[in-house]
């Protein structure tokens, strides 16, 4: 049996380095010896398939999930998750968590000063459609404050994880919102050098998704690595 | 067309808000065919101090050495009561602990053999894009004939290797940076 094609290699200064002394967090935990090259096997072009038997009616309405509304600026965000050939990637799970419209993390350890909302928990699932659509209701998140240097602060941002067809497609990352001035002072945003791969990360005002007097619409498409064209080798 | 991926980004403190419904104590069931271990250790970083926000993401073969997903084609038989995967915390010492049942030998590339393992992610605050690693056991005859295991220094590659404790329990560390234990962590 001939062996199956891997994934592309990612295209240089699109994807971090696990060093980035600028966010501290990565000084101590880092690898600090070379890693080793993982040439890509039956381990590794499988993954866990999870599916829309695991999603619940609302999971997809982060403002349904409680008695109440939640506080804050109703969005709407949807995009297409394509592979790095182009192709959509269907039925495959997209997972959200996300900060309060105050800035704040229903989550033991964030003890931001700000206040928690009894009607938002910022958890959120869907699964991507025939055409590798997706699409979630939520709040606008605020903007929030962190320990990585003087008067550092996060620009609103959601948390993503998506799974892809296999292990080597797993992708977590985070969506940012357009005009957000803090973007510029982020270590996180800011860690890679390729200025186009760090403005795919901010999503886009979509007017024709925004429902008049209820919700404003955002676009935010995402790739997620795409098998070789052939096997390595035979 | 060809686009590029878009860019990893730290799962960051938070992540329990998104992702423990997916968490796993146990990945087989009291159905699942093969041999039942549990591995338990500790993520630590590049001072020995703990981790105590990390997340592990496990995904292997059945028993027969048969994945569940559709890419696997070998003419093997699914196990009904096993889907590979399992999401793994850790707790306040950094610690975790998962059963599963030991995995069958799957091919590698070249028509070689892989010894039975578990493929490890690594998530963390501080982790701008998740570590990828195996966890291999200690004693299996086919470790000395693995390719992956080949292509790692000799003297790193007991950081893969788990060794079974007095209980039968294997002991499996994260070391995320170190001078001498640093687990090995691929280049995927
Ligand atoms: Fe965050």
């Amino acid at each position: 049996m001939s062996d199956k094609p891997g994934y592309r290699r990612p295209q240089a200064g699109t994807q971090p380095d696990y060093l980035h002394p600028a966010y501290q967090s990565t000084n101590l935990r880092s690898p600090s010896k070379p890693l080793v090259f993982l040439p890509h096997s039956l381990s590794e072009i499988t993954g866990p398939t999870i599916g829309a038997e695991r999603i619940a009616e609302h999971d997809n309405d982060l403002t349904a999930q409680h008695d109440g509304e939640p506080q804050g600026e109703r969005i709407i965000i949807h995009g297409r998750v394509l592979d790095e050939n182009g192709l959509p990637v269907p039925g495959i799970l997209v997972e959200i968590w996300q900060a309060n419209a105050a800035g704040r993390y229903n989550h033991k350890r964030d003890l931001h000063d700000a206040p928690l909302d009894p009607n938002f928990t910022g958890t959120g699932r869907t699964v991507t459609d025939a055409d590798g659509w997706y699409q979630f209701q939520t709040i606008k998140p605020g903007a929030y404050p962190w320990g990585n240097h003087h008067n550092a602060w996060r620009p609103a941002h959601i948390h993503f994880s998506l799974f892809g067809p296999s292990v080597l497609t797993r992708l977590v990352t985070q969506m940012y919102f357009p005009g957000d001035p803090l973007l510029a002072y982020d270590p996180i945003y800011n860690c890679v050098p390729d200025t186009s791969a760090k403005e795919r990360l901010i999503a886009s005002f979509d007017l024709e998704k925004t429902v008049p007097h209820y919700a404003l619409g955002y676009r935010w498409d995402i790739v997620l690595r795409g098998r070789d064209a052939t096997p390595m080798e035979k | 067309m060809t686009l590029n991926a878009t860019t990893s980004h730290t799962v960051g403190p938070y992540y329990h808000i998104g992702l423990t419904w997916l968490n796993r104590e146990d990945l087989a069931n009291a159905g699942t065919l093969g041999e039942r271990v549990a591995i338990t250790g500790q993520v630590v970083d590049g001072n020995g101090d703990v981790v105590n926000d990390a997340m592990l993401e496990v995904w292997q073969a059945n028993a027969a050495g048969k994945y569940d997903h559709p890419e696997d084609d070998q003419d093997k038989a699914l196990d009904p009561n096993f889907e590979g995967f399992g999401r793994v915390p850790v707790d306040g010492e950094g610690r975790f602990r998962f059963s599963t049942i030991k995995p069958g030998s799957v091919p590698g590339l070249k028509g070689t053999t892989q010894a039975p393992h578990l493929v490890v992610l690594v998530f963390a605050r501080g982790l701008v894009k998740h570590l990828l690693t195996r966890i291999y056991f200690d004693g299996e005859a086919a470790n000395g004939d693995d390719p992956l295991l080949a292509c790692v220094p000799a003297e790193r590659r007991r950081t893969l290797v788990a060794k079974a404790d007095a209980a039968g329990v294997y002991q499996w560390n994260v070391v995320l940076q170190g001078t001498d234990e640093e687990t090995v962590f691929f280049d995927y």
